[in-house]
């Protein structure tokens, strides 16, 4: 039977398969186990408790085992608040939890609280068969894993025998009637104490190891685990002889096929490193291989007392100076040593609220621009939050000392989602956010119309105003709000926040109306804190000052695109054409008209050609080439893959593993209206094409014509000999052969590198034939002599338009272009329904020679353009508006 | 069910409709729109709680359906988004839950069925769509004290079960548990489900989507795209995918997770792009589409469709091409 491997998930996956050799599952997190644990739980001392559940983590354990089965304690209520508390704490909860407790009442809140796949720890047969049922289903609708224990009606299983005589039981059930994942069950066989002095328990350890190695062989897809310290009970004290103890029933144990374990990571010595005397004697005790292993073990152990081994987490980060270990306590959201190192930094500093401006505002900057560049996610930003507030928390008598006496917040912060929006999650994290740095924030909740706003904001009076929208019509709402807050007089700082609002929308639209007050744009919640605190710092004029001209400035930018898109009709926009002096413009005869056709094109010549910024892109980094190789922050990454597109281009190159293609055209061609005739190439009376191309349509200022490529084509009266050109080109041939080749290797980074060079090598092809054509074929500029960067800058005279892109946003184009050069015939690169080119790495375009010819955006046409161009094409007015679609205002 | 759609998956790629909230958007309608022979005397505010016009402006969510079905859906989702108590709480309309997913269900099934009828090769399907709610069962709304929760399993488990019996009752064929940011409240939601199902001696295809929110990888509660899969495998999904949140393109390595991962089949209905300054979507069908073939380039997706922002012009687009290519091979028969 091929079953899929057990999976459990924290906030990250966790997958056993056999290759995961042995699952540690920290113990130190139950009240049963470890007296301190208990006293923390028993005080509330929650904090600390957690601390224990990090510390395992660090210490390499890959679920955490929670028990709170003690009489002196509401273990329910202790579970829940412990878990909960532990899904705040992303470094914790990042691993799958195993839910610890003797009582199904405690074990099914525990369930309700984790959103990961975690493990029930434990059900059995011992109250019946039924029982044992009801639970089953419950755990496997809760969407868990679970322990079963070698236990039943008749008591627990203290042999062989009868360990594999429950655990196939427990197993049959399990699976053929309540139809259990198999993978997801793991028994525990009962570890049991060895050398105890009573004979009867010489054999437990040996007993676990062959019903162990029964369950694996005979129960598909069970796995086995345990609570590994119990088989030292009796040597408690003796951490020396324990560890050995451990390590070597866990060496016994996963060679018979335990494959998880609840075990102290701290509390093992390594199999090799136990020294051989001590070995031999632990092992004889583990293996029951002599009658006196037990008296040889205690006499051993009164000479090998140690404290055991010490555990080591990495403070290496604890040797740098004291700004930087707060700069590093925020980002890793270690509370540990903040207060130590806060009040070591006070004293550095000449006024507390130095600390706070200085060191620690430069930590909380350093995790927004984190959370701002993906490199953090929401839970840990919260932590870091909480880091600041306890050391604002040390700072904050010495701040009020200096005061003496006034408030001991930083400021009132109301926050409210306003009319009509009930979205509330981003404001809630804001509220967080600020709630950690010492703010009051005084909520007002969601779908709070203005007037609650206004009036709660005098009321309290509050320092600033937070409002938060998800949905676009928000955007409308906070508008209102604020000219609300202007007519009621008010000159309290807004903050406008929400995943639609924007730093355009609020300076456009919001902030004039606002004159009073500050009107500010919070990007996301961990620069919120900078923003509150900038507004009510002692730099408040200047960056209030700074934010007015900035939105000032985005208002003017914006007031400017605003005005040129009002769209003209087609009449307007043709009366306002770019009209060339075509009797002072010498147009150059072609050296060469008709349809020329390369094939198996050198792709060495290509290689200088590329233009590396697009592909860098295509990996989601963003910069310009070469600098992006040297930027501090992806600059490693860009690195790497550079070198890894190199390698791969140099036996693209040498072994020839793709074709380049290539056909043009250069036909003798008029202009009529916004068309372009396209002649035979011996003379001007055979048609056999137009191009029709599109007109901008947006109100231009004075001078500025509204543009057609049509325009750089000399008119039919003008007499004179105009000509345009047209090409295909790919490097696409022999690329799907060899990405499928990766693919069915699994090696998808090669396949997508390789697609990604496919289609840079293609638009260094069309730059490079572009270059020819200028120079050679057509011949208009024959000394032209760019490198590569003034190549991609677009430096030289004439463009390459292609269907589909700004200046001709019409895809049916290319119908046009391919019927004219035959293209499909010539060079393999077909059309598909959509008029996307196939293969993908490959580019088309018209070549337009006049000197003043430049590439421009066609931006928003009428309908009525629509309707024209459809007319001229002798197509149905539905299908251009299908193509058209998304230019059509 | 007519068609079994299992069967019709393993042969081509479904198509989900697109945006509700983008196309209701367009008609600019009033507060008195969402009152209208429902809710006229209603104390609070109501414009803007979309799942309410499936009662008082039946005629607009109608139409909705209908021209998300002649760009080429295979699927429409029922304009139940919010309707649970919990999200209606909000407006003091947990009174109207039952009403909105029974009177939604039965919108899109008039809908699918009038479609079907015309053209029985292509069956059309209404998934019960099962949104998640206003609150988080695994993040504390309150700073001071991170282990208090705002909503308990226990009551999201009773708010769905509510949805679930109302939207079954109103006539779906699939349940669609989507925009999951909280794992947890997604696991209460499959907890009434299943627990439906037992009661109700009933059984409905599932669907989950999970909502990456930015290039962390994470969902809002902070899991890998894996781990969420991971988590709420213990039901036998029809479908596990992505939605909402990120444009295609973003969204591609998370769906290449769910697709080598999934023991299900994989949906992806990502937004219009990303919002551009004023809120509005403005990624053009055509510049979406090209993103989605390289999905079905690379045969990663059994369902796909739009969220946010994409229009009857962009599920056109996305079906024709769909009807392009082969799905995406499923592990073993789901």
């Amino acid at each position: 039977m091929n079953l899929p491997p057990l999976k459990l998930a924290g906030l990250e996956p966790l997958v056993v398969t056999p290759a995961s050799n042995f699952i540690n599952i920290g113990e130190r997190t139950n009240v049963t186990g470890s007296r301190a644990f208990l006293r923390m739980i028993r005080d509330g001392q929650f904090e600390e408790a957690l601390s224990v559940a990090l510390e395992q983590v660090q210490g390499g354990a890959q679920i955490i085992d929670v028990n709170m089965d003690e009489g002196m304690i509401d273990g329910k209520e202790a579970m829940i608040k412990f878990l909960n508390l532990m899904a705040s704490e992303p470094d914790i909860s990042r691993v799958p939890v195993m839910i610890d407790s003797s009582k199904w009442e405690i074990i099914e809140a525990g369930l309700k609280c984790i959103q990961g796949k975690g493990i029930v720890n434990s059900i059995s047969l011992k109250e019946g068969k039924d029982t044992f049922i009801q639970q089953a289903k419950k755990i496997k609708r809760y969407g868990a894993a679970v322990i079963v224990m070698a236990f039943d009606e008749a008591g627990q299983a203290d042999s062989y025998e009868r360990r594999i005589e429950i655990c196939e039981r427990s197993y049959k059930i399990l699976v053929d009637e309540v139809h259990f994942p198999a993978q997801d069950i793991i028994f525990d066989p009962n570890i049991f104490p060895v050398a105890t002095g009573m004979e009867e328990h010489n054999n437990n350890a040996v007993d676990f190891f062959r019903a162990t190695k029964w369950i694996r062989e005979n129960l598909p897809g069970a796995h086995v685990s345990g609570g590994v310290s119990n088989v030292s009970f009796s040597f408690r004290g003796n951490d020396k002889v324990r560890e050995a103890m451990h390590s070597v029933f866990l060496y016994h144990g996963i060679q018979h096929g335990m494959d998880m374990g609840i075990v102290n990571p701290s509390m093992l010595e390594i199999y090799d490193n136990i020294e051989q005397n001590l070995l031999e004697h632990v092992e004889d005790v583990i293996l029951n291989r002599r009658p006196d292993a037990t008296e040889r073990l205690l006499e051993l152990a009164e000479t090998v007392k140690g404290d055991g081994k010490k555990k080591e987490l990495d403070l290496t980060w604890r040797n740098t100076s004291v700004q930087e270990r707060l700069s590093h306590a925020l980002v890793k959201g270690i509370v540990e040593f903040i207060e130590e190192d806060t009040e070591a930094c006070r004293l550095l500093y000449k006024r507390p609220i130095e600390v706070i401006e200085g060191p620690l505002m430069d930590g909380m900057n350093i995790v927004g621009d984190l959370f701002g560049s993906g490199k953090m996610f929401l839970p840990q930003v919260v932590k870091s939050a909480r880091v600041m507030k306890k050391a604002v928390a040390v700072l904050l008598p010495y701040i009020e000392l200096e005061k003496a006496g006034s408030s001991a917040s930083a400021g009132k912060v109301l926050m409210a989602t306003v009319k009509g929006d009930v979205h509330d999650i981003g404001k809630n994290i804001v509220g967080v956010v600020l709630g950690c740095n010492n703010y009051e924030v005084i909520d007002l909740g969601v779908m709070v119309p203005a007037e609650k706003i206004i009036e709660a904001a005098i009321r309290e009076k509050v320092d600033v105003i937070g409002l938060s929208g998800l949905i676009t019509p928000s955007l409308d709402e906070m508008v209102y709000v604020a000219k609300e807050m202007e007519r009621a007089n008010l000159s309290i700082p807004l903050m406008i926040g929400g995943a639609t609002t924007s730093r355009v929308h609020t300076a456009v639209k919001i902030e004039q109306n606002y004159s009073k007050g500050a009107t500010v744009h919070v990007l996301d919640a961990s620069r919120s804190v900078t923003v509150v605190e900038s507004l009510l710092g002692q730099r408040k004029e200047v960056f209030v000052h700074d934010l007015k001209a900035d939105y000032q400035k985005l208002r003017d930018h914006y007031e400017k695109h605003r005005n040129a898109k009002v769209l003209l009709s087609l009449d307007e926009a043709r009366a306002n054409a770019l009209v060339l002096d075509w009797n002072a413009t010498t147009i150059e005869t072609p050296n060469f008209l008709g349809v020329k056709t390369l094939l198996d094109y050198p792709l060495e010549n290509l290689v200088d050609y590329i233009d590396w910024t697009p592909f860098f892109q295509t990996w989601e980094l963003h910069g310009k080439y070469p600098a992006i190789l040297t930027d501090e922050v992806v600059g490693a990454a860009a690195r790497n893959l550079f070198e890894d597109a190199q390698a791969m281009l140099k036996r693209i190159v040498d072994e020839k593993w793709l074709e380049a293609r290539a056909v043009f055209g250069i036909f003798p061609a008029d202009r009529e209206g916004d068309d372009v005739n396209i002649y035979d190439f011996a003379d001007f009376r055979e048609k056999i094409g137009v191009q029709h191309t599109l007109r901008q349509q947006t109100a231009k200022t004075a001078g500025v014509p509204n543009l057609a490529l049509a325009d750089f084509i000399a008119p039919k009266e003008s007499g004179c000999k105009d000509y345009i050109g047209g090409f295909v080109v790919t490097t696409g041939i022999g690329l799907d052969e060899r990405v499928k080749a990766f693919e069915s290797d699994h090696d998808d980074y090669n396949s997508i590198l390789l697609k990604a060079l496919g289609d840079r090598l293609a638009e260094a092809f069309a730059e490079h034939l572009h270059e020819k054509v200028r120079t050679s074929y057509w011949g208009y500029s024959p000394d032209e002599s760019l490198d590569n960067q003034s190549l991609i800058k677009e430096k030289y005279r004439g463009i390459r338009p292609a269907p589909g892109y700004p200046a001709c946003p019409d895809h049916t184009e290319k119908i046009t272009l391919f019927e004219l050069l035959d293209a499909t015939r010539l060079t393999g690169v077909s059309l598909t329904e959509s008029l996307a080119m196939l293969p993908t790495a490959s580019v088309s375009g018209w070549y337009f020679a006049h000197p003043q010819a430049a590439y421009f955006g066609l931006g928003k046409i009428t309908d009525e353009q629509v309707q024209d161009v459809a007319k001229r094409k002798g197509k149905s007015v539905e299908e251009m508006r299908k193509w058209l679609g998304s230019v059509i205002h | 069910m007519k068609n079994n759609i299992r069967e019709i998956l393993k042969e081509r790629i479904l198509v989900l409709d697109g945006a509700m909230g983008t196309m209701i958007q367009r008609h600019n309608l009033t507060e008195e729109d969402f009152r209208k022979g429902w809710f006229e005397g209603h104390h609070k505010p109501l414009k803007g709680n979309n799942d309410l016009l499936s009662l008082t402006r039946p005629d607009i969510i109608e139409d909705i359906h209908r021209q998300y079905f002649e760009a080429g859906a295979d699927i429409a989702e029922t304009n139940t988004f919010s309707g649970t108590t919990v999200a209606q709480a909000d407006y003091d309309l947990q009174h109207a839950v039952f009403d909105i997913n029974f009177h939604s269900a039965q919108i899109a099934r008039r809908v699918a069925d009038e479609f079907t009828m015309l053209n029985p090769d292509k069956p059309r399907f209404v998934a019960g769509s099962i949104g998640p709610t206003n609150r988080t069962a695994s993040i504390s709304p309150d700073v001071n004290d991170p282990g208090f929760r705002g909503i308990s399993f226990d009551e999201l488990v009773t708010a769905y079960y509510q949805q679930v019996d109302a939207l079954i009752q109103g006539g779906v064929d699939i349940l669609l548990v989507e925009t999951v940011f909280d794992t947890l409240n997604a696991k209460a939601a499959l907890f009434a489900i299943d627990s439906y199902f037992e009661d109700k001696n009933v059984e409905f295809p599932i669907m989950v989507s999970g909502t990456i929110t930015d290039q962390s990888g994470r969902t809002l509660t902070g899991q890998t795209t894996e781990a969420f899969l991971i988590s709420v495998s213990h039901m036998p999904l029809l479908s596990i995918g992505l939605n909402c949140a990120l444009g295609a393109s973003m969204m591609r390595p998370y769906l290449q997770v769910l697709s080598q991962q999934a023991p299900f089949c994989v949906s992806a209905h990502p937004n219009a792009g990303l919002p551009n300054e004023f809120g509005k979507y403005d990624e053009t069908p055509e510049l979406m589409g090209k993103q989605i073939k390289e999905f079905l380039d690379e045969n990663i997706i059994n369902i796909i469709g739009g969220c946010c922002g994409t229009t009857p012009d962009h599920i056109r687009v996305i079906a024709d091409l769909a009807q392009q290519y082969a799905p995406r091979s499923l592990p073993f028969s789901v």
